[in-house]
C-alpha cells in the first residue's frame, strides 16, 4: 500500500495546483500511515524534482521523453496507472485542473478505481470506509462519496487545499514505462498562451465584471484593479456572448468554475447560473448600483454604488495600502 | 462521417436542490428536467458537421423513458436517429460503460459529449469513454473542425488554449464556443415524430462509488455593507479582517 501523486508541470516548472495536490496527498499518506511517491512527466530540473521532498514525498519518479513534451492524456494516463500498479498504490492523487480532468477518468478506468473529481477536504477513513466530499449540482450541494473499489483516484479541486511544506528529503528515480505507439496518435499542433495574464482557474483573487460596465471600453479600470491585486480578470456570460471579453473569462455554470480566496463582482446581478461558478470562493465582494441585486445575498462584503465611481477609489486605496 | 452525441437530462438551472430519505436521495419531485446545456451545443455542432460532410448524427441517452421527450427534441434539432439504453444511471463510470458497449462495433468516427453534466458536475464520461474504447479523448473542447479523417480540436488549458490534430475515431467533451444553441424549427419537430428511437437493454457494471449523503453548503453570514462614501474601508477590511491580500 502507498499513495501516488502526479505533479503537473508547465514549461518545466511545477504548477501551484501540483503543490496543492502533493500537500493533500501527504496528509492522506499520513492518515493511512504509508509512504508518498510523486511522479513528474516532462522536462523538470533535478533540483525541482528533489524539492518535492520538502512537501512530503519519499520518492520522486520522473519520466522524460521527447514525445512527452506536450500533454498526451492517453500516454500520461498509461504512465501514471503503470506507476500506481508497480507501487501497489491504493490512492492516486492529482489536481482537478483542466489537465487533471482529462487524465483522472482515464487513470481510474485503467485501475478499475472509483474516482472523486473536485475533491474538497481530506477523506474520512473510518470503519474500513473511504469517503470523500465534492461539490455537486453546480455547488448547490455537497456529496459524500464512498469509494468502494480497492484503489481510489482523487482529483483535488484547485484552491481547496493549502500548500504545506513539511520538510524532508526525496530520492529521485527515472521511471521506465512501456511505450505504446497507440497512445501517441493525437498531435499537439500549437499552444496559444493568453500572454502573461494570471490564469483564471488558478487565481487566488478574481476581479469580475458584468453588463453593468456598459461596454468593452470600460474594462481598463477592471484590468488595472486586477493587476494591482495580482488577480485574474473574469466576466459574466452576456459579456462574453457580446464579445466584450473573450469566452475564456466567462465564469458560471456554463463557463469556468473558480474558487479563489477573494472574488470581486462588479456590475453583475448575481443570477443563479453565475453564482454556480463562484460560490465556493472564500470571500465574495459585490459592487452593484442596485441594493436589491441578488448577488448581495451571497456576499461577505458589499458596496451599493456606481462602479464608475467606486472602482477608481478602490484602485487608489490599494495603491495607498501598497505604498 | 458517423457521429454519436451522448445526451443527459439535468434539473433546470433554476431548480432548488433538496434531498429526501435522510439526505441520501436527490428530491426529484416537481423538478423539471432539461437537456444538459453542454450536450445541446455538442448536438448543434454535430448537426453542422454532418450537414457539411454528408454525415449522420445518432443521439444516445442512458436512462428511463422519461427522457424520450428530450430524445425527440434532439431529433427535432437534427439528429437522424436516437438510442436509449434502458437503465437508471448510477455514476459516470456506469454511463461510460453503457455507451462504450453500444458504440464499440458501430464504427462512429466521432463521439461527442458535453464537457460536464450540470447535476453531478463530473467532466468524466468523455475521458472514461475514450479509455474504455482505447481511443483519444479531449475533456474540454472549445472548437471542432474536420480535415479529412482528422479532427482539429482546441482544448482549454490554464491561461490559454492548445490546438490538437486527432485522427478518427475520438471522443470530445464540448464546452461553450463549439457552436451556438439551435432552436428546433417546425419542420424539424414534425419530422422528429417519425425518426427511429430504439431502446437497448444495459450491460451489467460493477459500481465503484456510492453517494452516502448529501449536504447543503453552509450559508454565508450576511453581507457587511460599506458605505459608498468610505470605499477605502473595504480595502482595509479585506486586508486586516478577511486577510485575503
Ligand atoms: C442555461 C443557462 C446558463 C447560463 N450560464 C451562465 C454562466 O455560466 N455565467 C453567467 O454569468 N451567466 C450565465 N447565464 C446567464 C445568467 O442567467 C444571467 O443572465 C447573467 O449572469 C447576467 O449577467 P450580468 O449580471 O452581467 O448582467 P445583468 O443581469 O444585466 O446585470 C447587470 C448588473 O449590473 C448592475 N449595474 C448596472 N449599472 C451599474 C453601475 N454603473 N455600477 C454598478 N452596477 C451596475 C445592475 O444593477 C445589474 O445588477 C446562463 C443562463 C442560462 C439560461
Ligand atoms: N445518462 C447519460 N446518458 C448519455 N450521456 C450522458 C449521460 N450522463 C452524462 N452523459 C454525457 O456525458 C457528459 C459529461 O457528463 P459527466 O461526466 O457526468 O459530467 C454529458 O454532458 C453527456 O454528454
Amino acid at each position: 500500500m502507498s499513495v501516488l501523486v502526479y505533479i503537473e508541470s508547465q514549461e518545466g516548472k511545477f504548477k501551484k495546483s501540483g503543490f496543492e495536490a502533493i500537500s493533500y496527498a501527504k496528509a492522506i499518506a499520513t492518515q493511512l500511515n504509508t509512504s508518498l511517491t510523486a511522479i513528474s512527466i516532462g522536462n523538470v530540473s533535478d533540483d525541482d524534482l528533489k524539492s518535492l521532498g520538502h512537501y512530503g514525498a519519499n520518492k520522486v519518479l520522473t519520466v522524460n521523453h521527447q514525445n512527452l513534451q506536450g500533454f498526451v492524456n492517453q500516454a500520461y494516463a498509461a504512465i501514471i496507472a503503470q506507476a500506481a500498479k508497480n507501487l501497489d498504490a491504493s490512492v492516486v492523487v492529482l489536481s482537478n485542473s483542466f489537465t487533471g480532468k482529462g487524465l483522472a477518468p482515464r487513470i481510474a478506468v485503467k485501475l478499475q478505481a472509483g474516482l472523486v473529481d473536485g475533491a474538497i477536504g481530506l477523506p474520512n477513513v473510518s470503519d474500513g470506509k473511504f469517503v470523500v466530499k465534492n461539490n455537486v449540482f453546480s455547488s448547490k450541494a455537497i456529496a459524500y462519496v464512498e469509494i468502494t473499489s480497492p484503489i481510489k483516484v482523487l482529483a483535488l479541486m484547485p484552491n481547496a487545499y493549502k500548500v504545506l511544506e513539511t520538510g524532508g528529503e526525496a530520492t529521485v528515480e527515472n521511471f521506465d514505462y512501456q511505450y505504446n505507439v497507440n497512445d501517441f496518435t493525437s498531435i499537439v499542433k500549437e499552444i496559444v498562451k493568453a500572454s502573461d495574464k494570471v490564469s483564471l482557474p488558478d487565481a487566488e483573487i478574481v476581479v469580475s465584471a458584468g453588463r453593468g460596465l456598459k461596454g468593452p471600453e470600460n474594462w481598463g479600470m477592471i484590468e488595472e484593479l486586477a493587476s494591482l491585486l495580482g488577480a485574474a480578470v473574469a466576466c459574466s456570460k452576456p459579456v462574453s456572448d457580446a464579445h466584450w471579453r473573450p469566452h475564456e473569462e466567462h465564469v458560471g455554470q456554463t463557463g469556468i468554475t473558480v474558487s479563489p480566496n477573494l472574488y470581486i463582482a462588479i456590475g453583475i446581478s448575481g443570477a443563479i447560473q453565475h453564482i454556480a461558478g463562484i460560490s465556493s470562493s472564500k470571500i465574495i465582494v459585490v459592487i452593484n448600483s442596485d441594493a436589491n441585486a441578488p448577488f448581495f445575498k451571497v456576499a461577505d462584503y458589499g458596496i451599493v454604488g456606481d462602479a464608475f465611481e467606486v472602482v477608481p477609489q478602490l484602485i487608489a486605496a490599494v495603491k495607498a495600502l501598497k505604498s | 462521417m458517423k457521429i454519436l452525441v451522448c445526451i443527459s437530462t439535468v434539473p433546470d438551472t433554476t431548480t432548488k436542490i433538496t434531498f429526501t430519505d435522510n439526505n441520501t436521495q436527490f428530491n426529484t419531485q416537481d423538478v423539471q428536467f432539461i437537456l444538459n446545456p453542454y450536450d445541446e451545443i455538442a448536438l448543434a455542432r454535430a448537426v453542422e458537421l454532418a450537414e457539411n460532410q454528408q454525415g449522420t448524427v445518432t443521439v444516445l441517452h442512458v436512462g428511463d423513458a422519461n427522457a424520450d421527450a428530450t430524445l425527440r427534441k434532439a431529433l427535432a434539432i437534427g439528429a437522424g436517429d436516437a438510442v436509449r439504453i434502458n437503465a437508471q444511471p448510477t455514476d459516470a463510470y456506469f454511463v461510460a460503460s453503457q455507451i462504450a458497449a453500444y458504440a464499440q462495433d458501430k464504427g462512429f468516427d466521432m463521439i461527442l459529449t458535453g464537457r460536464e453534466s450540470i447535476d453531478y458536475n463530473g467532466t468524466k464520461v468523455a475521458a472514461m469513454l475514450g479509455e474504455i474504447l482505447e481511443i483519444p479523448s479531449v475533456a474540454i473542447t472549445k472548437k471542432i473542425t474536420i480535415d479529412g479523417n482528422t479532427g482539429i480540436l482546441e482544448r482549454e488549458i490554464e491561461g490559454g488554449k492548445e490546438v490538437l490534430a486527432i485522427p478518427f475515431p475520438f471522443v470530445a467533451g464540448t464546452a461553450e464556443g463549439v457552436a451556438d444553441w439551435k432552436i428546433p424549427n417546425m419542420r424539424g419537430i414534425m419530422s422528429a415524430r417519425t425518426k427511429p428511437l430504439i431502446v437497448v437493454e444495459p450491460i451489467e457494471v460493477k459500481p465503484l462509488n456510492k453517494i452516502v449523503k448529501f449536504e447543503s453548503p453552509a450559508p454565508r453570514t450576511s453581507v457587511q455593507l460599506i458605505d459608498v462614501s468610505q470605499v477605502g474601508k473595504l480595502i482595509d477590511l479585506l486586508h486586516h479582517q478577511a486577510k485575503v491580500f
